[in-house]
């Protein structure tokens, strides 16, 4: 079986500073994999080179068979890749539902296949805004938004793009336990519902636990383990990392 | 079709305007109303690219003068060319220095694109001051036809062909606002890296900006050695193009077609009874006072402190 996302010797640097270094994983279609590591370990780097928001330096990233390495984002999202980000980014100067509008009209009309247009577009909005439980608020503006609202919008305008694979960058950090739990949920769903792959990144262990499938562990931009949660959790390298020696 | 019924609307208008000010029966309101309405296009042209995406151009003077001197081009070469056609061409010109510059700067964000588009209008005025053929730092005559059919004189001629760039320029800025283009450019100026992250091609979308702003600054100075007669670098090249394109917009309200419209018909008239009451040292000074006292109290222009109050008022 071939891999939905397959990085091979992904290296990137920041001037002296290695962020990656020959990082190599593989992602399956309809897997639910977590990201783990330390502050600096390379994660977000990783998700930006993957996600075309900064271009790698070596090293290859195939996505659904295409390589995309050297790619442009946007050409990236078309394809299928998308990702949210650690801090929300929603486009503050038009409402929550235009937020979900922009991605149907730049990412799903730009496929070949079905096209959304007038009513059919604001139906789609509602029925992503719905999905993140948001419905109510479709013509309020991103400012008026509370945190665990912006980290949903920001996991609907991903979904909006109709993704085959889902990088949700950090999406609880700053969350209560009971707002973890929430997003847990939604992205448990998205999984068994729609099919769709998710790579999540996160420093919560509970729900990283909770959600994976397989789990990734980075340090200082290296991959030093992966495997079954459980195994790679009484690892010792992993546990020196996190704990210390 | 909405946009038929808008252009309609908008045709209408322009026509009263134009019988209105032969109403008048005075040659001045031509030439004054001619400036005016260069500011409209001007400043409708500046806010495609400042306002919608939020790129600040400072050298709005260049596109303009690109424009002006594509026409004193055409009359040195002595080509039989229709005025509207003159138009055209120094549209493409400017457009296609648009698209140069979108080209050159647009990695480039915030002041430091701004310093780059001043210094794009310091190379171009460089380069005019020194080609003879345009008539170099000294200037050229630009001779008016004797006369235009249909019109009574070239002035109400040259009026009439600003009108209409007018309505076609705010018709284009309307369309672009409510269309898929519309909305890219919204990302832009939010956040290029989640606009990215929504399939947004950002600099494609970054380049059409530039031509297309650059393609109604160039129409807009098409005319301009006719209307002047005797053109020269620093006419078409002055400061107060510059100015007035990001003040215009800024005072009336960058997000909406209406504030570039609102901003040029208060401004540039202001400007107008200044020169003719005061004098013209005191046009800048105005803009200067007035883009303070927006900056400071409405933020959002005139369009939205008029947004505010409904709000307030509904409430």
């Amino acid at each position: 079986m071939t891999s939905l996302l397959a990085v091979d010797n992904l290296s990137k640097r920041f001037g002296g500073f290695v962020a990656l270094d020959g990082v190599s994983l593989a992602v399956n279609a309809g897997e639910r994999v977590g990201l783990i590591g330390p502050n600096g370990s390379g994660k977000s780097t990783l998700v930006n080179c993957i996600s075309g928001a900064t271009q790698n330096e070596s090293g290859t990233v195939y996505f659904n068979g295409r390589r995309v390495d050297g790619l442009k984002a946007h050409q990236r999202t078309r394809l299928g890749l998308a990702r949210t980000f650690q801090l929300p980014r929603p486009f503050v100067s038009v409402s929550l539902a235009e937020n979900l509008k922009i991605p149907l009209l730049y990412a799903v009309n730009a496929r070949p296949g079905q096209h959304f247009k007038g009513a059919a577009l604001e139906e789609r909005c509602e029925e992503l805004l719905s999905l993140v439980g948001l419905a109510d608020k479709a013509s309020r503006r991103p400012s008026e938004l509370t945190q665990i609202e912006m980290r949903k919008l920001e996991l609907a305008r991903a979904m909006a793009t109709e993704p085959k694979l889902l990088i949700a960058d950090e999406a609880m950090a700053g969350l209560s336990h009971s707002e973890v739990a929430e997003i847990v949920d939604l992205l448990l769903r998205l999984n068994s519902e729609q099919g769709i792959t998710i790579v999540m990144i996160e420093h919560i262990m509970s729900a990283v636990m909770r959600f994976s499938q397989r789990l990734i562990v980075f340090v200082s931009g290296r991959k030093i383990a992966d495997g079954m949660p459980e195994e790679v959790v009484r690892n010792p390298e992993v546990e020196s990392a996190y704990l210390g020696q | 079709m909405r946009l038929v019924g808008f252009l309609l609307i908008a045709i209408v208008l322009a026509l009263a305007v134009f019988a209105a000010a032969r109403g008048v029966g005075n040659a001045y309101v031509f030439y004054a109303g001619y400036v005016i309405l260069q500011y409209v296009v001007i400043a409708t042209a500046w806010n495609i690219l400042g306002g919608y995406t939020g790129y600040v151009n400072f050298g709005s003077s260049a596109f303009f003068a690109m424009g002006a001197y594509s026409t004193v081009v055409m009359v040195e070469l002595e080509l039989p060319i229709p005025l509207p056609i003159m138009v055209v061409v120094g549209g493409i010109v400017s457009g296609i220095v648009g698209l140069g510059m979108g080209y050159l700067t647009l990695r480039l964000r915030g002041v430091f694109f701004a310093i780059a588009t001043l210094a794009l209008a310091i190379v171009l005025e460089t380069i005019i001051v020194n080609w003879d053929f345009v008539g170099g730092g000294r200037g050229t005559y630009i001779i008016r036809p004797r006369s235009v059919p249909l019109f009574e004189d070239y002035v109400q001629y040259l009026f009439a062909i600003m009108l209409g760039l007018a309505v076609i320029a705010l018709t284009t800025a309307r369309t672009i606002e409510r269309s898929t283009l519309g909305y890219g450019f919204a990302t832009i100026r939010d956040d290029e890296l989640a606009a990215e992250a929504s399939g947004v091609p950002t600099l494609r979308l970054k380049l059409i900006a530039t031509t297309l702003s650059g393609a109604f600054m160039g129409m807009a100075g098409a005319p301009f050695p006719y209307y002047i007669s005797y053109m020269q670098p620093a006419s078409a090249f002055a400061l107060d193009y510059g100015v007035n394109a990001i003040a215009m917009p800024m005072i009336g309200g960058t997000t909406s077609w209406v504030g570039p419209l609102i901003g040029a018909l208060l401004l540039a008239t202001l400007q107008q009874l200044a020169t003719v009451m005061m004098s013209g040292v005191v046009n800048l000074l105005i803009v200067g006072v007035l883009l303070i006292v927006f900056v400071i109290a409405a933020p959002d222009g005139i369009v939205g402190l008029a947004r505010k109050i409904i709000a307030r008022w509904r409430t």
